[in-house]
């Protein structure tokens, strides 16, 4: 630590303080109280849409990668086309067709009203979670196309001259591997993710973004709210890439 | 002879002024038939362009349509992006506290549209349980927040009135409330005559709903309000109005 | 099957209508959106790539309070949500422009959209930026400047004819990425109103309501875009790396 703070970060450090104090005593402020409850819930929703994209996202990614790294072509190819799409096509294009899409598409299905789907279809946060699952998806296929052919060839060679059933292989050697090597890249592309989360505003989730929108259009203040929104995800970002870091550093590794 | 000569120069010294930088006047974006909406070509076309055209003509100004993001609209004009807003903005004490109003050139009552299906009536009772869509930063999302909060299912909050009514096609919002004639438009279109009618008007409430449509300044820009102002009694009193008026609508929406 | 058929064949016959490129097409201005969008893209990754090298620049060579201010620059920017950025920047910077000119006394500027989102988007790429063209320079054999600087040659002349060629084949893989997220990150700009492709496609879904044809036609666009940026790096980057040794056999 002591080699971390040098005189001029010291002096850094002080200035920014400086900055901050003035900040929370000269801006407008007073509006914070009175939404204080939705913003804990636009938080909740935020980080439980990452969350939950991020593993249904990985469940998807694993077999996609898998698919173009060893995949016989008819699996490789439609795997290939579904990552190509995914990452050449803006995410807020693709919530927006998602959303507005296929909601264009239902009157012309009359049977859907009454069918058991209707109040999840109905709602915008299944459209929201299912553009992020599968832009997730789509990257990290990518990148565990590129950890799966990584994992030394050896390894995969010994275990199954020891005979070991092919799915042991994939599960309990060719998997984690692969995870590993991929792991400090997913650590980025989760706070890609984060930062992707806000679109789902403009489909009227009440995110963390949503809630700020909200308060700039209540109160016409236009900085304190985005400055304010901006820490948060500031400290949403550092708390990932430190957990990353632990969870990094908890698994054992030898390099070579 | 030199008593010409400053003449000359004085008129054209007014003739370069008036040759001076046009007045940027916002209008939203995002389409609002029949008062401001694209056509195939790109062209804005609506009541409210020709409007614009009509009023900065009466009032010798060169004016210059600037499409500015509706939910920043009113920043873009503090911040000096452009210095008029004319886009359907109504008149409230809320936005007075922030911006400069002209008088007002049109004020139409505001409306419920639900399901053809659904008997409701345009109140917090009719509207119990159900889920109502707003557009963001508009009279109709704070009337909605101040007296059906606590009626209705949820408010949900669009980015445009087309995708509120959009949603209400397509079945994921029970009703939505905006101004009549921008819901007339949508009640005249295939999607809109086969699903929806409107419900009723909504209780006045001059605080929330304002008093009518004006063009929003700068607080303080007094010179380029006398100019609106002026410009709108001369469009009223020589007919232009009823002229501009009548392809679009069959009575006068100046209103009380 | 002979009802569905024709169903789908009117329903193809009225998609192509709505997409002509003449009115009552929207083609025309979902192409002209398409051409915004791609002036954005390059003007917000020629100023990315600007603020990159002289970030890169400092980061590596600069003393230590320009190394501090560099990382929380890039930190920050890539900790927080493009969207939110576009929104602080674009209101922030236009704002300050007008401030800095009104207290000098001149009368305020309008700045066109089209610079206020290529500034917006130039800054954010340029934190990216720093970062790739940092690693790329890290990753030029020391030898060769080692060997310039033994020769005499003066910084300025060193970078320019030692460092940046060099870098270039290192830098591309990751320029190439950037430049992919430029082209997509335009597409945030339609939430400031800004006429680039996605915008133009919601206003013409909004006015037709063809919403998936639209944002079909407009997800082909930009798929075409990506492929063919993605074919044209490659072939740059096989000709900056002309001369090198292959990799692998």
């Amino acid at each position: 630590m002591r080699a971390f703070w040098k005189p001029h970060r010291i002096v850094m450090a002080l200035i920014a303080l400086v900055i901050v104090v003035w900040s929370v005593l000269n801006l407008r402020w007073d509006w914070v109280p009175n939404y204080l409850g939705l913003a804990a819930q636009g938080i909740w929703r935020t980080i439980w849409l990452l969350a939950a994209s991020i593993v249904l996202g990985m469940a998807l990614a694993i077999p996609l990668g898998l698919a173009q790294a060893v995949g016989p072509r008819i699996l490789a190819w439609p795997a290939r086309t579904f990552c190509t799409v995914i990452r050449g096509t803006p995410l807020l294009l693709q919530l927006w067709l998602l959303y507005y899409g296929l909601g264009s598409l239902f009157p012309t299905i009359p049977w859907i009203r009454q069918s058991e789907f209707w109040p999840i279809l109905r709602q915008a946060w299944p459209y929201g979670l299912l553009a992020l699952t599968l832009s997730f998806a789509g990257y990290e296929g990518e990148v565990m196309r590129g950890a799966f052919k990584g994992v030394p060839k050896g390894q995969l060679e010994a275990a199954r001259a020891m005979g070991m059933p092919r799915l042991t292989i994939l599960r309990r050697i060719w998997l984690p591997q692969a995870l590993h090597r991929a792991l400090p890249t997913l650590g980025g592309e989760t706070v890609l993710q984060l930062k992707a989360t806000p679109l789902v505003a403009t489909i009227t989730v009440v995110d963390i973004y949503a809630v700020a929108s909200r308060v700039r259009q209540d109160t016409f203040i236009t900085y304190e709210p985005l400055l304010l929104l901006a820490v948060v995800y500031m400290a949403i970002t550092g708390i990932i890439v430190l957990g990353f870091r632990w969870f990094e550093g908890r698994i054992p590794s030898r390099v070579a | 002879m030199k008593k010409l000569a400053l003449t000359l120069t004085a008129v054209l010294m007014m003739g370069g002024a008036a040759m001076a930088t046009p007045v940027k006047v916002g209008i939203a974006a995002e389409p609002y038939p029949p008062f401001a909406s694209p056509d195939a070509s790109g062209k804005w076309v609506g009541w409210e362009v020709d409007m614009i055209g009509a009023v900065c003509k009466a009032a010798e100004m060169e004016c210059e349509i600037v499409p500015v993001a509706w939910d920043g609209i009113i920043p873009a004009l503090t911040a000096g992006q452009i210095d008029a807003i004319m886009a359907s903005m109504s008149i409230t004490e809320e936005r007075m506290k922030t911006i400069d109003f002209s008088n007002k050139y049109y004020n139409t009552p505001t409306v419920i549209v639900g399901p053809k299906a659904d008997a409701m009536t345009a109140d917090a009772e009719g509207l119990k349980g159900k889920i109502l869509g707003v557009q963001v930063s508009t009279i109709h999302e704070a009337y909605a927040q101040k007296h059906f909060k606590d009626a209705v299912a949820e408010i949900k909050v669009y980015q445009t009135q087309d995708e509120a009514n959009q949603d209400l096609v397509a079945g994921r919002i029970d009703a939505t409330q905006a101004d009549s004639i921008a819901l007339d438009d949508f009640l005249k279109s295939e999607a809109g005559a086969a699903c929806c009618e409107v419900k009723g008007a909504v209780a006045d409430d001059p605080d929330v709903l304002g008093l009518g449509v004006g063009v929003g300044l700068r607080k303080g820009d007094e010179e380029l309000k006398a100019k609106f102002n002026a410009g709108i009694a001369k469009v009223l009193e020589d007919g232009t109005y009823e002229e501009i008026s009548k392809p679009y609508f069959s009575s006068s929406i100046y209103g009380g | 099957m002979a009802v569905t058929a024709l169903v789908g064949a009117a329903g193809a016959a009225s998609m192509f209508e709505l997409l002509q490129l003449s009115p009552p097409g929207w083609g025309a201005n979902l192409l002209r959106g398409l051409w915004n969008s791609i002036l954005i893209a390059c003007g917000a990754f020629g100023l990315g790539i600007g603020i990159g090298t002289l970030g890169a620049f400092g980061k590596l060579y600069g003393g230590p309070v320009l190394r501090d201010l560099l990382a929380v620059y890039t930190t920050v920017v890539r900790a927080v949500p493009e969207l939110v950025l576009i929104l602080i920047l674009y209101y922030a910077v236009t704002d300050a422009v007008n401030q800095t000119l009104l207290a000098f006394g001149y009368d305020r500027i309008q700045i066109s959209g089209l610079a206020a989102g290529i500034a917006v988007l130039g800054v954010v790429q340029g934190a990216y930026a720093t970062e790739v063209l940092r690693g790329a320079i890290q990753a030029v054999p020391a030898g060769q400047i080692e060997a310039a600087r033994a020769m005499g040659m003066p910084p300025g002349l060193l970078a320019r004819r030692v460092t940046l060629p060099l870098m270039l084949s290192n830098a591309l893989p990751g320029l190439a990425n950037l430049w992919l997220v430029a082209t997509k990150d335009t597409a945030l700009l339609a939430v400031v109103g800004f006429g680039e492709l996605t915008q133009e496609t919601r206003q013409a879904a909004g006015a037709t309501k063809a919403y998936f044809t639209f944002f079909m036609a407009a997800g082909v666009l930009y798929l075409i875009l990506s492929i063919g940026s993605g074919w044209l790096f490659a072939r740059l980057e096989r000709r900056a790396r002309r001369g090198q040794p292959e990799l692998h056999g």
